[in-house]
């Protein structure tokens, strides 16, 4: 049984998906956290089943390409069930994305989630009425909870045995009788995919959906047949056919609310107004938001750096006792102190920061508070000459620069995809934050560190500018349209399974490659190789003003970036690292750190979402820019010293 | 007049939307079409967004879209 779980965004599908999966998806309050649809193979009542989480998808026309895919899926005939899952306080414009879900004629389950959230705005619903009147089962859930979601799973296995299909609700009459005069026109004229309903091809030719009026166009005399009947609905209704069915199904959905539910008190005054009241304010929600910044950088460099400290102090005393044991130079003791740093990499540099890092990062985007940047930083990100939602991937990109490429979707324009693709590489993801913590504010001080994170911004904000000058995106390019979700207060339990989900990935990948890169480091340094590749790097290093041996942890940084940070210690051969680098040193390294060539991983990423040219393009692109501001740090500091 | 003109805690309904099949897609994806009811709620800082709410939801639109609402006040 493949089973999709559909529905608009941030209505909670990935919570479901990760009850039935374990924890798989990454949810947040956030309108559009899956981009990429997730698959988990799982047993419901002995049947094996394959679930899809779809991205959330406001309609099914043709729109962003995290909607494209999700239409994609559930027109391959690859789905025996549509799980569609709706917000019940958002009962109306969720009726629409259900009403075109019939459309597609496939077997269906109607999950009402977050009934709680609907009771406190005074809405309630007859869940029999609405099954009646759709003609599928109505399950109410609680998702965040699990309450319900047994009784969802019964009635999805139900309607798989029965392969009971929902009602068809119908339109006015004349706009009837123009879809099923199509429809025919279609059955003889197209070539027969059985996959997509007549009914449903036609309402979306009338609706002038992008994707299908492409296919069609190649075959002329169709495609003068179909504008036929397109203005035939323009001349009956006065408005462009495109709206006639949309207003349509708008007012089906909203006779279909009136009929199954009642609003029985007005909203209960909600102290969530008053906290948005602030938080959203002209003025005061700026002050906010340096705020919330601020504490959630003190937040971390005070964990972090009260765990570093005396951890760095025990793994260096052992490191003293490996010397002692295995006598200097012998190869012993070159490979395991490679081991040890490694491990000590991990545990003493890399997690005390990371880890409050993810923690405060899952707690902003359970609660909702990302949406509400995004709408404060919208103006600013105009100014730079971008899209309002490139905020997003970029808030994203200071986790991983992984996912916040794959976030670069939800843009509609490829012009656009690329240069903030480009730009969100550029952000300090956690590895660099971590760098940036353990070298600059460890070392120097936090206020050093926090001019390194506005420096970003401001070179992120100025390349903006110039990319959006060099690669124009179409005028016809929207403003924003964002939904802005209430506020969420997730179980803590949620926020720490998706901190410790994220946090599992350094363990289990990153680490290995830090103890396996650090190996290699001390093998090379054993058999003398690291010369050569320092050698080869001098001329960066020398124009940099920075220590010889430097030049190998640039390379290795390109796996993975912590690695640039371990090995410096390796490399100099001493973890008292202020003992070798002047202060100046330490920041042209970490300013040259964060801005250089994106990882390995990113890399990858980029070829797939921007093509191998634009990943070339950004390495040579974020090389040129690291290179410059370096060069400009050290130049800075030379004059002010 | 438009969206944009509507005052802060002030109702309004749409009339009608100027452009093309896609804004008119976007906005009635979230539940925006002629007829419509909508709450002005705050205006952003500069010219920044508007925070509106319609059939139960917060929605931010920035000011040129809202400028292609047209709109009567209600209330």
């Amino acid at each position: 049984m493949r089973i999709a779980l559909a529905g608009q965004p941030n209505c909670g599908k990935s919570t479901i998906f990760n009850n039935i999966a374990g924890y798989k998806a990454i949810t947040s309050n956030f309108p559009g956290t899956t981009v990429k649809y997730m698959e988990t193979r799982t047993h419901v009542f002995g049947f094996t089943c394959d679930c899809v989480d779809l991205p959330g998808t406001y309609s099914l026309t043709a729109g962003d390409p995290a909607e494209l895919e999700a239409r994609r899926h559930l027109l391959s005939g690859d789905v025996d069930v549509i799980l569609n899952v709706v917000d019940a306080s958002l009962l109306i414009r969720s009726l629409e994305l259900t009403l075109q879900f019939l459309e597609l004629e496939v077997p269906m389950v109607l999950c009402l989630n977050m009934m709680d959230e609907a009771q406190r705005k005074g809405i309630q619903i007859d869940v029999k009425k609405l099954s009646d009147l759709l003609g599928i089962p109505v399950v109410p859930t609680i998702a965040i909870t699990g309450k319900g979601l047994q009784e969802l799973f019964v009635e999805v296995l139900k309607v798989y045995e029965a392969k009971r299909k929902g009602k068809t609700l119908k339109f006015s009459k004349d706009i009837e009788a123009i879809i099923s005069d199509l429809g025919s026109v279609l059955h003889s004229e197209w070539p027969v995919n059985e996959k997509v309903p007549s009914r449903f091809l036609a309402i979306k030719l009338l609706e002038k959906d992008e994707f299908f009026i492409k296919e069609v166009r190649g075959v002329i005399h169709l495609f003068k047949e179909i504008e036929k009947f397109q203005e035939q609905l323009e001349q009956i209704h006065g408005v462009p056919s495109d709206e006639v069915i949309s207003s349509e199904r708008h007012a089906l959905a909203m006779n279909l609310f009136e009929r199954a539910s009642t609003v029985i008190h007005p909203p209960k005054k909600d102290f969530r107004i008053v906290i948005d009241h602030w938080v959203m304010h002209k003025f005061f929600g700026y002050l906010i938001l340096a705020g919330v910044f601020y504490g959630f950088f003190n937040f971390i460099f005070g964990i972090g750096g009260y765990i570093e400290e005396p951890l760095m102090t025990l793994f260096n005393e052992w490191i003293g006792d490996l010397e002692e044991l295995f006598g200097k130079e012998s190869l012993a003791l070159f490979l395991s102190k490679g081991v040890l740093q490694g491990i000590a990499g991990g545990i003493a540099i890399v997690l005390p920061y990371l880890v409050p890092f993810l923690i405060g990062l899952s707690i902003l985007e359970d609660i909702g508070y990302l949406p509400r940047v995004a709408f404060l930083m919208d103006i600013f990100m105009h100014r730079i000459g971008l899209h309002g939602k490139s905020i997003i991937p970029f808030i994203l990109g200071y986790g991983c620069s992984v996912p916040a490429v794959m976030a670069t979707r939800i843009l509609e324009f490829p012009q656009h995809r690329f240069i903030v693709s480009i730009l969100t590489t550029m952000i300090p993801c956690a590895a660099r934050i971590t760098i940036i913590f353990a070298l600059v504010a460890f070392l120097i001080s936090p206020n050093a560190a926090l001019a390194i994170f506005a420096l970003n911004i401001l070179v992120v904000a100025i390349f903006g500018k110039i990319l959006s000058l060099l690669f124009p995106y179409p005028e016809a390019s929207l403003g924003l349209i964002l939904e802005i979700p209430a506020y969420q207060l997730p179980p803590v339990r949620n926020t720490l399974k998706k901190s410790w989900y994220r946090i599992r990935e350094f363990i289990v990948i990153a680490w290995p490659i830090l103890i396996i890169g650090s190996v290699l480091l001390a093998l090379l340094e054993y058999g003398g190789g690291e010369k050569y590749i320092n050698w080869f790097l001098s001329p960066l290093t020398h124009a940099l003003g920075l220590p010889f041996p430097v030049g190998t942890t640039l390379i290795f940084g390109l796996l993975r970036k912590e690695l640039s940070l371990i090995m410096l210690t390796q490399a100099l051969g001493t973890t008292q690292v202020l003992t070798v680098m002047t202060k100046t040193q330490i920041i042209v390294f970490t300013v040259f750190i964060t801005f250089y060539i994106p990882c390995l991983a990113t890399i990858a990423a980029l070829w797939k979402e921007i093509g191998k040219k634009g990943a070339l393009l950004t390495i040579l692109f974020t090389l040129s820019v690291a290179i410059l501001l370096a060069l400009a740090t050290r130049v800075f500091f030379g004059i002010v010293r | 007049m438009t969206l944009d003109q509507v005052y802060e805690n002030r109702k309004a309904k749409v009339i009608d939307i100027k452009g093309g099949i896609g804004i008119r897609q976007r906005l009635g994806q979230m539940g925006i079409h002629p007829g419509d009811e909508i709450t002005m709620l705050r205006y952003g800082a500069l010219r920044g967004p508007i925070l509106i709410e319609v059939h139960g939801s917060q929605v931010a639109l920035g000011r040129g879209i809202a400028s292609r609402i047209m709109v009567e006040e209600t209330e």
